[in-house]
């Protein structure tokens, strides 16, 4: 809308502190979701670099997965694709009109589950690298 | 405030000779017990309200000020009001009360102080509210009172409300049925179960709140805004009206900056003063405009 004035960040992300749940939820699914819209295409990316043949992928695998920082980012990934999952299911239980009162406890149960599913997958993902 | 407290015993005088005519003899006692009562209650309140309430409490207000017209003003500030609170006291009253006793220019919309108009919406503390809705002791100090966001402010609390009416006159916001029962004095029936359905829709007041706090709408001008999409949902829904102009109405809603803009953030249901669930109304008419299209045979 035109303004006369400018009235700076008091009227969208300064305002951040005072977001509600479905503020948050919206924020957090497009955010997930441009992550892993970049994750696809450096996934596209990477490996079409290891398509010369067998000895090739393997070793391009095995020195990207013996980095510290390659391990960790999987560890985000994770968190990433899981939350947008379930606010995927949240939002489409929104969309039949399921629920909609509840919808802020969906939110924070989808951040919780997300949580402890992330915590949980960290042994797995960081073996040799730490753990 | 202090006015009313004392009211209850006036009225009471009055009604006492109409209440005692149909049995004269009895009167007296049931009525003698009633104003006792009364009196115990009165006696209390003023003991719990003395308890509770320290003599005199400021409350802080820092309300947005800004006016083009004045050279000295053109930048936005905040000014500082220190108004004496009472119980009971809304922020509109506080608005009241400061432009009253301390400045005469400060302006804001306001007209029948018990949330019907819809004038006085603001932004306070952070959200979306109605002055004359919103209790003080409902707020933490100091008490920010700020111009609906994503509009133009055209002085101090008040903001230019156009563009919101032309979204909502956009839906036609009115009956549009013209088959009438016959007979002139026939009732237009509906049947219980569709005024629940339509019940909470009907109780919009064109205050503003839902598409001052919507994301969506302050980024795409053209979005017509939970206010009126609700107004659409009102009729829409309503079984009076004939199928053919439901289908006008889902046509209207359902072009590119209709329904399908919302991405169910639910600012507008968590700030909305009369409790519509507007969410779950814009969702039900994404699916009406679903079902419309979707044609199987």
């Amino acid at each position: 809308m035109s303004q006369s004035y400018n009235r700076g960040l008091i009227e969208d992300f300064g305002r951040w502190k005072e977001f509600s749940a479905g503020m948050w939820a919206w924020i957090f699914h497009k955010f997930t979701g441009w992550m892993l819209i970049g994750y696809l295409f450096t996934h596209i990316a990477v490996l079409s670099t290891a398509i010369a043949g067998e000895q090739a992928y393997t070793n391009t695998l095995q020195g990207l997965e013996a980095l510290f920082v390659v391990r960790l980012l999987e560890v985000g990934l994770l968190a990433v694709a899981v939350f947008h999952i379930l606010n995927g299911i949240r939002l489409l239980m929104v969309d039949l009109g399921i629920g909609l009162e509840a919808q802020d406890k969906t939110f924070y149960a989808s951040l919780i589950i997300t949580g402890a599913i992330t915590v949980a997958s960290v042994p797995t993902f960081m073996t040799e690298v730490g753990f | 405030m202090s006015t009313q407290q004392q009211q209850p015993e006036e009225p009471e005088t009055q009604e006492s000779p109409v209440e005692g005519e149909p049995e004269t003899e009895s009167a007296p006692e049931p009525q003698q017990r009633r104003l006792e009562r009364k009196r115990l209650g009165q006696a209390q309140r003023e003991q719990a309200e003395a308890e509770t309430e320290p003599e005199e409490t400021k409350i802080h207000l820092k309300v947005f000020r800004y006016d083009p017209e004045v050279e000295a003003k053109q930048e936005p500030r905040f000014d500082d009001y220190y108004v004496p609170y009472e119980r009971g006291m809304t922020v509109l009253d506080a608005l009241i009360y400061a432009r009253d006793e301390f400045d005469s220019s400060l302006t804001f919309r306001h007209s029948c102080r018990q949330a019907i108009c819809g004038s006085d919406a603001f932004f306070v503390n952070g959200s979306q509210h109605l002055g004359c809705k919103t209790q003080l002791s409902e707020l933490e100090q100091p008490v920010r009172i700020e111009p609906l966001p994503h509009q133009e402010v055209i002085k101090d609390l008040v903001v230019d409300m156009e563009h919101f009416y032309d979204q909502m006159h956009s839906v036609e916001p009115y009956m549009k049925q013209e088959d009438l029962p016959d007979g002139d004095l026939e009732e237009f029936r509906q049947s219980r179960e569709n005024r629940e359905k339509i019940k909470m829709s009907t109780r919009c007041i064109w205050c503003g709140a839902c598409m001052s706090s919507c994301n969506i709408a302050a980024g795409d001008n053209q979005y017509l805004g939970p206010a009126a999409i609700n107004k659409a949902y009102r009729f829409a829904m309503d079984e009076r009206e004939d199928e053919e102009i439901k289908e006008h109405r889902l046509r209207i809603i359902e072009q590119e900056h209709g329904v399908w803009r919302c991405q169910t953030q639910f600012s507008c249901t968590e700030v909305c003063p009369k409790d519509i669930p507007l969410t779950e109304h814009i969702q039900e008419l994404k699916r009406e405009a679903v079902k419309k299209n979707l044609k199987f045979w």
